[in-house]
């Protein structure tokens, strides 16, 4: 599009490249910090061993030249190699539970979005009806419950009491519950946001003009007010993917799916440094891509947003 | 006709009759006096605040926990800690074989209100103390977010120019970054060095709360500080601004007295919106085990260790899981009643 757009998007660019690179080096420094060793805490070892392990890892070399080897690889997404699972890359752990997680995350969202933007169009249609009530009343009441509150809760009642769901993943069905419970909170969240943007449009000046015109109800609403009100809901999607990222290390150890989120609190109760490191910077690249998206999406949904 | 005349040309003429004016009786000049006394700001927020019934409900329940929290530990007879491995998994109000003797010998026990844990702890007291850290999660926090926020913002929001250019960009880069995934890193690695430590508090504490409370200290204050900023950037402008500036006013006297207390609405509601934020962050790392180190409970860590027996001793979920969720709830309506009296255009 315009000049203007084009710098925009340079500009969101570099501020995402900047912001993983950031966290790359509090990741590395941070975890570097820590003095003991990956292999002190395990069984006796002769200090030769230890040194050849270092030398392996390539833990024996500077810092500084640790940290640019480090950066070289994370480019071509080699975060090393996992001093926990021997034998395995940390990338070959992170694609083995990223398929899972995304499984469950993306229905999450896709879930999430859907009922959000339809209840939080319902409660405002509905302005102060009963419907509004309840949509009001239920979303305040998710949104003050923690992930694990919700998790653990889905697994006693519908896995325990009812029976109606298997409360592992691997069985047919199992997938239900996690993606359950980590919808729940973004649904809520979305579907207050759609309210009050919903509320906003239908108080404007061209969906009176649309009624007059004599178009149906149905119409004005779903053409013409849901395609404005639903544009603010873009902006979520980056935080959206940080609480679904961070909420299902919760929900996959509560359901034991072997996602990544498991991987990752799994790789801190064995202090596996690599796996940490590789881990997050991967989620918060997942998280930042994200972010950036949904950005310059919602400036093309909504041109008439500055752009300073 | 000719009085019509007459009037009209008065009116025209602009002539003054003298006649016209009277001095004002008491009754008409007892009129004149404004009759409502002048209410600060503050004063009005609060009437506004007292009159949302919802948010005082909200407000009496937090009072109530926070004294339960922080006063019934005192007098309690059980400690989080006394372990009693016969008397493990005792349901609500009902006594262990042990205690039965006890009480058979003419002993008086106190009842176990939400039953005992696996290891024969009292569960009561247990998610008294883990609402305590919560509470505490959540103050602390509001209070870092605070001061650094205040300050930062009003220095930025004050000086303007490249300054406000640099620490804004700062704000940028620091809002972007994930912030659960630094707490966690964060915390794996203070939690290797804190075990060293011999800083009493500390240990008790554990290398979560430690490290939630340096994270609340990088990364929270961000919004807090762009917000009063902004605020600021559009303060500065106004006269009583340049008129102090005029007599020679310092800038820290200006900010100080003239800029934040003109701020303090957002600055009450944005705090007040961090408290539950900072209650979630801590629960989840401690769910984790990332949280308070054992045995000092946490909500988080109780519900973790619930799971473990689920099925036969549901109750011990659902005490911390109702603990948490009232406290949340409550501190998001008032956190909403705040913002609707503190920010009358803000509302939804």
């Amino acid at each position: 599009m315009s000049y203007k757009f084009g710098l925009y998007i340079l500009k969101r660019f570099g501020m995402a490249f900047l912001t993983i690179f950031i966290v790359i080096f509090m990741t590395f420094f941070i975890m570097h910090a820590i003095p003991a060793s990956p292999f002190s805490s395990e069984k006796a070892r002769t200090d030769a061993t230890i040194a050849a392990l270092e030398a392996k890892y390539g833990f024996d070399k500077p810092l500084p030249v640790q940290f640019v080897n480090y950066l070289r690889g994370v480019f071509v997404f080699d975060f090393g190699l996992s001093t926990a699972w021997v034998g395995y890359t940390v990338f070959d752990l992170i694609k083995g539970g990223l398929s899972y997680s995304m499984r469950i995350g993306f229905s999450a969202a896709f879930i999430a979005i859907v009922f959000g933007v339809l209840l939080g169009a319902l409660a405002a249609i509905n302005r102060d009806r009963w419907v509004d009530k309840i949509i009001q009343l239920i979303t305040t009441a998710l949104v003050s419950l923690p992930s694990f509150v919700v998790a653990t809760l889905f697994l006693l009642i519908f896995g325990l009491w009812l029976r109606w769901l298997p409360t592992i993943s691997t069985n047919p069905g199992g997938l239900v519950m996690p993606v359950a419970a980590l919808a729940l909170y973004p649904m809520a969240y979305i579907t207050r946001l759609e309210r009050s943007s919903m509320l906003d449009v239908l108080g404007q000046d061209f969906i009176r003009t649309a009624h007059a015109k004599g178009l149906s109800k149905f119409k004005v609403l779903f053409k013409h007010a849901l395609k404005c009100a639903v544009s603010p809901v873009i902006t979520y999607a980056g935080p959206m993917m940080a609480y679904i990222l961070t909420g299902s290390m919760v929900v996959e150890n509560i359901f034991s799916v072997p996602g990544l989120g498991r991987l990752f609190v799994n790789s801190m109760l064995r202090t596996d440094y690599m796996m940490i490191m590789g881990v997050t910077i991967f989620l918060t690249l997942m998280i930042v891509v994200m972010n950036f998206l949904s950005d310059v999406l919602y400036k093309i949904m909504d041109p008439r947003i500055d752009l300073e | 006709m000719s009085d019509k005349v007459s009037a009209l040309n008065s009116l025209i003429s602009l002539q003054i009759k003298p006649g016209d004016f009277l001095p004002a009786t008491e009754a008409e000049k007892k009129q004149q006096v404004v009759m409502r006394d002048s209410i600060s700001f503050m004063r009005d927020a609060l009437k506004r605040l007292s009159r949302n019934k919802l948010a005082m409900v909200c407000l009496c329940v937090i009072l109530v926990i926070m004294l339960i929290a922080f006063v019934v530990p005192y007098f309690y007879p059980y400690t989080y800690q006394q372990q009693d491995v016969v008397s493990a998994y005792t349901r609500p109000f009902q006594y262990s074989a042990k205690e039965q003797t006890r009480i058979a010998n003419g002993e008086k026990v106190f009842p176990h209100i939400m039953g005992t844990d696996a290891l024969g702890r009292d569960y009561a007291i247990r998610v008294i103390y883990g609402t305590r850290i919560s509470l505490l999660a959540g103050i602390v926090s509001a209070v870092i977010v605070i001061i650094i926020g205040i300050i930062y913002g009003s220095v930025s929001g004050y000086l303007g120019g490249k300054v406000d250019l640099i620490m804004m960009r700062v704000v940028d880069i620091i809002y972007s970054l994930p912030d659960v995934l630094i707490v966690i890193l964060l915390s794996v690695a203070i939690q290797d060095m804190i075990r060293s430590s011999t800083n009493e508090l500390i240990q008790r504490l554990g290398a979560g709360m430690v490290s939630i409370f340096i994270v609340f200290g990088l990364l929270y204050w961000v919004s807090m500080a762009r917000q009063v900023r902004g605020q600021i950037l559009s303060l500065k402008e106004q006269e009583y601004a340049l008129a102090s500036r005029a007599i020679g006013t310092s800038a820290a006297r200006i900010i100080r007295t003239h800029m934040i207390p003109n701020c303090v609405s957002i600055i009450i509601i944005i705090a007040a919106l961090q408290i539950p934020s900072a209650i979630f962050t801590e629960s989840f790392l401690s769910f984790l085990g990332l949280g308070v180190s054992i045995p000092m409970p946490s909500l988080g860590s109780l519900a973790s260790e619930a799971r473990t027996g689920l099925q036969s001793y549901p109750y011990l979920l659902l005490f911390p899981a109702i603990s948490i969720f009232s406290i949340v709830l409550s501190f998001n309506l008032l956190g909403n009643g705040l913002r609707d009296a503190f920010d009358p255009k803000l509302r939804s």
